[in-house]
C-alpha cells in the first residue's frame, strides 16, 4: 500500500505541478450541473425532465406558457385565444414579428406564423406527414393523451390566426397547449432539413423562438447554449448557458460547492440541511405538484372490501413516514391532488392513525384474525418517494399489529411497471408528477375507468359516481363549476379509499449565492429565462 | 504465421454470431418492456401502446426481430435506439473516444509503471522491496474499483482540491468535435496548453482507478516470468560473456520474460472496458460504459445489442494484435498451424 501510495502521490504531484489555476468560467457563464441526459432536442419525442429542460424552456416557446414558478396560463407565442360557446373550437391569435433563431446552419427568412403551428401539430398528428416518421415517430405524450382523436382538424385562418376544432369539448386543452410537447417548431427550417435529405436534424440541432440559442451538445458531458439576441420578451441577462450532466447527485453537490457549477438539479433530501449550513450557497424550496401514495388493487380479495382498504389506512402511521423517509421536507397527502392546485378539497376528513379503529373495521371485514398480503416497494427514488424500500418495511411493521402479514416485494423498474400494468400486485407503492396543473391529470390520469385500462389506474378502481363527476368536469369550461366536480370527486375518493394518500413531497434547488430570480417550477423542470448572475 | 493468423480470424466469426444469439436472448430475457419503461407512471391505452411497439418492430416474433437485426449487422444497420432514436452506430462512434482515451491511458500506466516495478522485484528478489511490492500488488489486485475511485475523488479532488471531481474538462475551454480525444483535440483551441491541462487533470484520477488492478497484474505477472527467466542457462551464459548487468537484464531476460506479459495485457483490454463501466459512473466520464448500463436499465434492446456486439469486436480484434506481437516476441509460434 505505502509502495502504491508514493507513486500516486509522486504522479499526482507531477501533473499537478503544471495543473494550476484552471481558469473560472466568464462571469455571465451560467452553469447548470443536470441529473440526466436529455433523449433527444425535441420535446415532442419525449417525457423526461432533462429533455425538456435542453429543449422546451431553453429553445422553444409553445403557443401559451405556464408562468414562472406557477401553473397559470400566459399568452406567449399566442397573444389571445378564445373558445366557442359549445367548448369544441379553440382560435388562437398569433404574436405577429416573432423570429426564429438564427443558427450555424439555418438563417430564417420569414417570422413565425400560422404554418409552423400546423407544421408542429401535424407531425405528431398525421401519419402522412413528412416528418411524422422521422426519429422513430413516436409522439409519447400527444399518443398516450389521445390528443390525435381529440384534435379534429386544425385549419390555418389567416397568417396569423389558427382554429383546432375538438372532437368533444375539453376544459384542459389549453394547458395541454402550454406542456412542452406542444413546443412550436420552424416549419421553414423543417423544409430546408427536408431538401438537404437530413429531417433527423430537426431534432437533434433545434431550432425555436425561445430564450436560448442552441450551440453544440457533447454526449452524457455538456450542451451549450448562447441568449437569443432577438427574443421577443428580451434577451436573456445570461449570456452564456452551459448543461453540466452530472449524474450523480453527491458529485453534482461536491462541484456546486467547489463553484464548478451556478444551480444543481434534484438535491437529495438528505443533504439540504448542510447545503443551508453553507454561507456560500441558497436553497430554494417549493411545494411540488405531486403525490405518493399506496394503490390497493381493487379486483383482488380481501382489497375488494373497502373496509379493509379502510382498516390499513387507519393502521398506518404516516406522519412518521414524514419525517423518516422524506426527512420533514413533505407535507401528509388527504386527497390525491396537492393543497396548491385548484379544486382542493380542504373539508375531506382523512383516516386518522387508530390501531382499534382498524381492528374494528377489519373485524367488520371478516377478517378479525388478519390476513396476509403482498406489498410492492417502488424500486426508484422519486421526489414523491425517495426510499420505498424503507416506507414499504415501516408499513409491514405498522401492518402487523393489527394482524396483516405483509410479504415485500419488488422488482427492477422496467419489470415493476410491465407487472403493475398487468395488475399482477396487490398493494403497491406509486405517485405521480403533475404535468400541467389541472386537476384532471390527477383525477382522470390515475383514478379513471379509462386510465384502469391503460394501466395508470394502479388501484384499478372504477367508480361510476367519481367517473361521472370527472367527465362532466372535463367538459365544462367554467372554472368554478369544475371545482365543484372535483371537489365531490376528492370525497368518493375518500370514502372509497382505493389509495392510501402519503405525501406531497417539497421540491428543492440548491444555487451559488449569486444567482438571482430563479424559480422552481411546480412541475420540477427547470428554466433559466429571467435568472442573472449578480 | 498467416496460416495461424487465418484460424484465429475464422474463429472470430462463430464467436461474434455467438454474441449476436446470447445478447439478443438474454436482453429479452429480463422482465421489463422498453416502451413501457418509456412511459414511466403514465403507461398508455392497449391501442397506442400497441403501435408505440409496431415502430419499433417489437411486435414481430422474436425470430423475424433476430433475423432482422442479424440481416441489419451484416448489412452495416446496427439499428435504432428507442430512447434516443439515433443510430446506435453513431451514438457509439461519438462515445466511444472517451472510453478509448480513458482506457489506452489507464494500459500505459499500468505497462509504464507495472513492468519496470516487476523486472525490479525480480532482480531484487527476497528483498524488503519485493515483499513490500508483492503485498501492495496483491492488495491493487483486489481493489473493488468503486470503492477506490471514491477515495481518490474524496482524498485528492475534495480533501486536497489537486484535481477536479468529475468530467472530462473545465467548462470555460470549448473544444471542438474533431478526434473525440481531448488531450488531442485541445490543440485546436486558441488556450491550447491550460485546456490541456484541464483535460489531464480530469483524467488522472480515472485513469489512476482504472489502471490500478491492470498495473497490479502486470507487476506480479512480469516479476514471476522475469524470475523464471533470469533462472535459465542462457542468462547465465550471458553473464559468462561478461555482458553488462543492464543488457543482460532488459534485452536478454526481459524480452523473453515479455511473452506471457503481453498475452495478459492483451486479455486485459477486455476487463478494462468492464471495468470502465464503474469508473465512468463514478467519474461522470462520458463513455460506452455508462450508457451501456442506462441502456440496459432502460430495456434499450438495439443499443445493448449491438454496443455489445462492437465491444466483442473490438476486444476480438485487440487479442489479435496480441496474437501478432505474441508472434513477434515468441518466433516459435510464427510456425505453428
Amino acid at each position: 500500500m505505502l509502495g502504491k501510495s508514493i507513486i500516486l502521490a509522486a504522479l499526482i504531484a507531477v501533473t499537478t505541478g503544471f495543473i494550476s489555476g484552471a481558469s473560472a468560467a466568464p462571469s455571465k457563464t451560467f452553469v447548470y450541473c443536470s441529473e440526466a441526459s436529455p433523449s433527444t432536442f425535441n420535446p415532442q419525442l419525449a417525457t423526461d425532465g432533462p429533455t425538456f429542460n435542453a429543449s422546451a424552456y431553453t429553445v422553444y416557446n409553445r403557443l401559451l406558457e405556464f408562468e414562472r414558478g406557477g401553473t397559470k396560463i400566459l399568452p406567449s407565442l399566442a397573444e389571445k385565444w378564445e373558445t366557442s360557446k359549445d367548448g369544441k373550437t379553440v382560435t388562437f391569435k398569433l404574436r405577429k414579428g416573432v423570429q426564429f433563431q438564427t443558427t450555424s446552419t439555418f438563417k430564417p427568412t420569414r417570422a413565425f406564423n400560422a404554418d409552423d403551428v400546423l407544421f408542429t401539430f401535424f407531425r405528431m398528428m398525421k401519419k402522412d406527414h413528412p416528418y411524422n416518421k422521422v426519429n422513430g415517430g413516436i409522439y409519447e405524450y400527444f399518443d398516450s393523451m389521445e390528443m390525435g382523436k381529440l384534435i379534429k382538424s386544425i385549419d390555418k385562418v389567416d397568417e396569423h390566426t389558427v382554429k383546432f376544432s375538438l372532437a368533444q369539448p375539453d376544459a384542459p386543452f389549453l394547458a395541454n397547449m402550454a406542456m412542452a410537447f406542444a413546443s412550436i417548431l420552424s416549419a421553414e427550417y423543417g423544409e430546408q432539413l427536408l431538401k438537404a435529405k437530413t429531417p433527423e436534424k430537426l431534432d437533434l440541432e433545434p431550432v425555436g423562438t425561445g430564450p436560448f440559442v442552441f450551440k453544440s451538445y457533447k454526449k452524457d458531458s455538456e450542451i451549450r447554449f448562447d441568449a437569443n439576441p432577438n427574443y421577443f420578451e428580451g434577451k436573456s441577462a445570461i449570456e452564456k448557458l452551459v448543461f453540466a450532466i452530472t449524474k450523480e447527485p453527491t458529485v453534482r453537490i461536491q462541484k456546486l460547492k467547489r463553484g464548478e457549477c451556478s444551480l444543481i438539479a434534484e438535491p437529495p433530501p438528505a443533504d439540504i440541511k448542510a447545503l443551508r449550513a453553507d454561507p456560500k450557497l441558497q436553497v430554494m424550496e417549493e411545494a411540488g405538484l405531486n403525490v405518493g401514495y399506496l394503490a390497493f388493487n381493487v379486483e383482488k380479495a380481501p382489497f375488494d372490501k373497502v373496509d379493509v382498504r379502510r382498516a390499513v389506512a387507519h393502521a398506518l402511521n404516516r406522519a412518521a413516514y414524514l419525517d423518516a423517509i422524506y426527512l420533514g421536507n413533505a407535507t401528509l397527502a388527504k386527497n390525491p391532488i396537492p393543497p396548491s392546485m385548484w379544486s382542493y378539497n380542504d373539508k375531506v376528513v382523512d383516516y386518522n392513525y387508530d390501531i382499534a379503529k382498524a381492528k374494528e373495521l377489519l373485524a367488520k371485514a371478516g377478517l378479525a384474525n388478519g390476513f396476509e398480503a403482498t406489498l410492492w416497494w417502488i424500486p426508484v427514488s422519486r421526489p414523491y418517494n425517495p426510499n420505498g424500500k424503507k416506507m414499504a418495511e415501516m408499513m409491514q411493521a405498522d401492518l402487523a399489529k393489527v394482524g396483516i402479514k405483509v410479504n415485500l416485494v419488488s422488482f427492477e423498474w422496467a419489470a415493476y411497471l410491465e407487472k403493475a400494468r398487468k395488475g399482477e400486485h396487490q398493494m403497491i407503492l406509486m405517485g405521480w408528477i403533475g404535468d400541467n396543473g389541472d386537476p384532471d391529470n390527477f383525477l382522470n390520469m390515475l383514478l379513471s375507468c379509462g386510465a384502469a385500462k391503460t394501466g395508470s389506474n394502479y388501484s384499478r378502481w372504477c367508480d361510476k359516481g367519481f367517473e361521472k363527476l370527472i367527465d362532466d368536469a372535463k367538459v365544462t369550461p367554467d372554472q368554478k363549476k369544475r371545482s365543484a366536480l372535483y371537489s365531490d370527486a376528492q370525497k368518493i375518493f375518500k370514502n372509497e379509499a382505493p389509495w392510501v394518500t402519503l405525501a406531497h413531497a417539497k421540491m428543492y434547488r440548491a444555487m451559488d449565492k449569486n444567482v438571482d430570480g430563479f424559480k422552481i417550477s411546480p412541475f420540477g423542470t427547470d428554466s433559466f429565462y429571467g435568472v442573472s448572475l449578480k | 504465421m498467416i496460416a495461424y493468423l487465418l484460424k484465429r480470424l475464422g474463429i472470430a466469426i462463430p464467436t461474434l454470431l455467438g454474441v449476436t444469439i446470447v445478447v439478443f436472448a438474454l436482453i429479452r430475457m429480463i422482465p421489463g418492456d422498453p416502451i413501457l419503461n418509456l412511459l414511466g407512471e403514465r403507461g398508455a391505452s392497449e391501442e397506442a401502446y400497441a403501435e408505440m411497439r409496431a415502430q419499433f418492430g417489437l411486435d414481430q416474433p422474436i425470430t423475424t426481430q433476430y433475423w432482422l437485426y442479424l440481416k441489419g449487422v451484416v448489412g452495416g444497420d446496427l439499428g435504432t435506439s428507442i430512447i434516443s432514436r439515433q443510430p446506435v452506430a453513431r451514438e457509439f462512434a461519438e462515445r466511444f473516444p472517451a472510453t478509448l482515451e480513458l482506457g489506452l491511458c489507464a494500459l500505459v500506466l499500468s505497462i509504464l509503471v507495472g513492468i519496470p516495478l516487476g523486472v525490479l522485484a525480480a532482480v531484487k528478489r527476497n528483498s524488503v522491496f519485493d515483499y513490500t511490492l508483492m503485498t501492495t500488488s496483491l492488495v491493487g489486485y483486489s481493489m473493488p474499483i468503486f470503492w477506490w475511485g471514491l477515495i481518490l475523488i474524496l482524498f485528492f479532488s475534495v480533501r486536497l482540491g489537486w484535481t477536479p471531481v468529475s468530467g472530462r474538462l473545465d467548462l470555460a475551454y470549448e473544444v471542438p468535435a474533431w478526434s473525440g480525444f481531448l488531450l488531442l483535440d485541445v490543440w485546436k483551441t486558441p488556450e491550447a496548453w491550460p485546456a490541456f491541462q484541464s483535460a489531464l487533470s480530469h483524467l488522472i484520477l480515472p485513469a489512476i482507478a482504472l489502471g490500478t488492478i491492470p498495473l497490479a497484474i502486470v507487476a506480479r505477472m512480469t516479476r514471476s516470468s522475469m524470475l523464471e527467466v533470469l533462472g535459465e542457462d542462457y542468462m547465465r551464459t550471458a553473464r559468462a560473456k561478461g555482458l553488462s548487468r543492464g543488457r543482460i537484464i532488459f534485452v536478454h531476460g526481459l524480452r523473453n520474460a515479455l511473452v506471457p506479459v503481453i498475452t495478459v495485457i492483451g486479455l486485459m483490454a477486455g476487463s478494462i472496458v468492464t471495468g470502465a463501466v464503474l469508473t465512468e459512473t463514478i467519474f461522470s466520464w462520458p463513455g460506452i460504459g455508462r450508457w451501456l448500463v442506462e441502456s440496459v436499465l432502460a430495456r434499450d434492446y438495439p443499443v445493448v445489442q449491438s454496443a455489445i456486439l462492437l465491444i466483442a469486436l473490438i476486444v476480438i480484434a485487440v487479442n489479435f494484435v496480441v496474437d501478432i506481437a505474441y508472434a513477434w516476441a515468441n518466433p516459435r509460434l510464427r510456425g505453428a498451424k
